[in-house]
């Protein structure tokens, strides 16, 4: 008879238990809130799918989703590329490799509100040292009042604060390929773009799915560093959904539009993350999968 | 007995995820009657496991719903609930 040893599930019984409380838990609740109308104290009444409808048929909410898409959009427009770009660049050997290492973890390290706080006063035209020199540039710069220029300034932030995951990422790869592929390449007299585009772009593949995922995220949810730096103005132009979401829940307490705002958000996150994974993983694993179609005559 | 009255427990919604649980206890049990689950290809051009389908399927209900609320607004739910088993069997067929 076959046995079957079931202690491994006591090892998984911690995350469990941590996904229970830190995830499901606090999204049943909001479930929960997002066909309910509160007023406090614990009392609720149903509301049944009202705050979906005003939610969906809000201007407010299409356009903070519009934004953030945009955004998302221009964010991995520029990281990925400079991102790989940078990490080509890098020495793979010497006293370089650390310094080089070092300053790009150097962003990372840094919190979200203090990135804000810095580029906010180095924004500004008075004090700041980027918006200054535009100002003495004859160039007209200001943040606080033109949607384009907050917008340059958020985007510009964001590269800054990011691009340095996408370098060490893209550099974790570049350096695990072995020299045999190189040294083959350089046999046949393979160009420097033909090694790129045959060599390290392939083996890039999967780091440059987790980067591209944890950055279309990261920047999906941005909240903290355009809640510093613009407060979502000029207006509403960098007023993007989690912004917009806390205004609601926080500044308004309509807790039950927000939770319905929040599992839209929530479910377009899910199905744009499916998406992105989905796309860049259809030609790895499964070689064995079974296309019924194919046997078609 | 802790005090569960801040999570707004409502029947319906108690009802909601305890349908979601027991699809998960059904597709268990569905591994452990026929555990031929091998990755096929479909209309997509992805291959995909009974939990991906699944996972596909709540993910079309749950936009089925969206768009049911958001462009036909008062007419009952149950359409988009029909409408949503139905595309589950779709995925289920053909994806």
């Amino acid at each position: 008879m076959k046995t079957v040893n079931q202690k491994a599930w006591f090892l998984v019984l911690p995350v469990l238990l941590l996904v229970g409380f830190s995830a499901l838990i606090p999204l049943m609740t909001v479930v929960n809130y997002s066909v309910q109308d509160t007023f406090g104290n614990n009392r609720f009444f149903w509301a049944g799918t009202t705050w979906y409808e005003q939610v969906l048929h809000s201007a407010r909410f299409w356009d903070a989703l519009g934004r953030n898409l945009l955004f998302s959009a221009i964010i991995l427009a520029i990281e990925i590329p400079l991102g790989v770009f940078i990490a080509l660049n890098m020495p793979r050997r010497g006293p370089g490799v650390a310094v080089c290492l070092v300053l790009m973890a150097l962003p990372l390290l840094i919190p979200w509100n203090v990135v804000g706080t810095i580029w906010q006063v180095f924004g500004r035209v008075d004090i700041g040292l980027l918006g200054h020199t535009l100002a003495a540039l004859g160039i007209d710069y200001n943040y606080v009042q033109d949607p384009v220029d907050a917008w340059f300034t958020l985007v510009l932030m964001d590269v800054w604060h990011w691009t340095s995951l996408v370098v060490l990422l893209a550099y974790a790869g570049l350096v695990s390929i072995p020299d045999a592929y190189y040294q083959a390449a350089s046999i046949d007299g393979a160009s420097r773009l033909a090694v790129f585009r045959y060599i390290q772009l392939p083996k890039l593949a999967r780091v440059l799915t987790i980067a591209v995922l944890l950055r279309f995220m990261d920047s999906f949810m941005i909240y903290t560093e355009p809640f510093v730096v613009t407060g979502g103005g000029p207006g509403n132009a960098t007023t993007f959904l989690s912004i917009d979401l806390v205004q609601m829940a926080v500044g308004q307490f309509d807790l039950g539009p927000a939770a319905a705002m929040s599992i839209i958000y929530f479910l377009v996150i899910l199905l744009l993350s499916w998406v992105f994974y989905t796309v860049m993983t259809r030609n790895d694993g499964h070689p064995q999968a079974h296309n019924p179609q194919s046997d078609r005559p | 007995m802790p005090d569960l009255a801040w999570m707004a427990w409502t029947p319906e919604t108690a009802v909601f995820f305890a349908a979601i649980a027991l699809l998960l206890v059904l597709m268990i049990l569905w591994g452990r009657l026929d555990p031929r689950n091998a990755p096929r290809k479909g209309i997509l051009g992805i291959a995909t496991q009974r939990g991906d389908r699944l996972f596909l399927s709540l993910l079309s209900a749950a936009f089925i719903h969206l768009a049911w609320i958001g462009l036909a607004g008062g007419w009952p739910l149950w359409g988009a609930l029909l409408l949503s088993v139905v595309c589950a069997a779709g995925v289920f067929r053909f994806v």
